[in-house]
């Protein structure tokens, strides 16, 4: 009996079909390196324009209150999950991630809530570019307008 | 590059702006219920901003 429903729900709801990389892949991967460029690839200026302000200017605070960008680093179970987190947080941004290492930007980690601040607003600039790419693969793949 | 020295109360509602911003453009369809859902955003982060702060204020004593 259950699994006649299941079989009929399955049967009524065929499972939608895989969108192909090629489609969704560019203006993720550009999204990614230039913060709202996968707008921008995807003919949506002004909302790529709107993301890549607020990523940019939120890194840039970052920078500017001097937060530290996080390394990999391993040992107990909450430094590796903050480090690594915070690594791929901070990777997240792009472009802007790699051209301050690139230029040799290097903070150390100190007391004080400016410096505090600062790290956590350069790891927030990397999870609003998440949100942006996640927006930019459901532009490309049809689930959004 | 500059150095700036901001408040925990000008940081907070930075990081409010500009999250609510992508939350705003992100979620909703027409341009409309974008600003409409990103100024409620920010009014929640207000809101939790004064709230958490008249919190930690009454509990510290």
């Amino acid at each position: 009996m259950a699994e006649n429903t299941v079989a009929q729900t399955a049967k009524a709801q065929p499972l939608p079909k895989p969108v192909p990389i090629g489609k969704w892949l560019p203006a993720v991967a550009l999204g990614w390196l230039i913060p709202g460029g996968g707008h921008f690839l995807l003919k949506r200026p002004g909302r790529g324009a709107l993301l890549g302000g607020a990523v940019v200017l939120t890194f840039l605070f970052g920078l500017m209150m001097r937060g530290t960008l996080f390394e990999p680093q391993s040992g107990d179970l909450l430094t590796t999950v903050i480090y690594y987190g915070g690594f791929l947080g901070d990777l997240l941004s792009g472009i802007l991630y790699l051209l301050s290492v690139m230029l040799a930007y290097s903070q150390p980690d100190m007391a004080g809530h400016v410096h505090d601040y600062g790290t956590k607003f350069l790891v927030a600039a990397g999870l609003l570019n998440l949100l942006a790419m996640v927006d930019a693969f459901e532009i490309a793949t049809g689930k959004k307008d | 590059m500059p150095k700036v020295n901001l408040s925990h109360f000008e940081a907070s509602l930075l990081f409010a702006l500009f999250t609510s911003v992508v939350l705003g453009v992100i979620t909703k369809r027409t341009d409309r219920e974008r600003l409409r859902y990103g100024l409620y955003c920010f009014a929640c982060f207000l809101a939790a901003i004064f709230g958490l702060s008249w919190l930690m204020y009454l509990g510290h004593g």
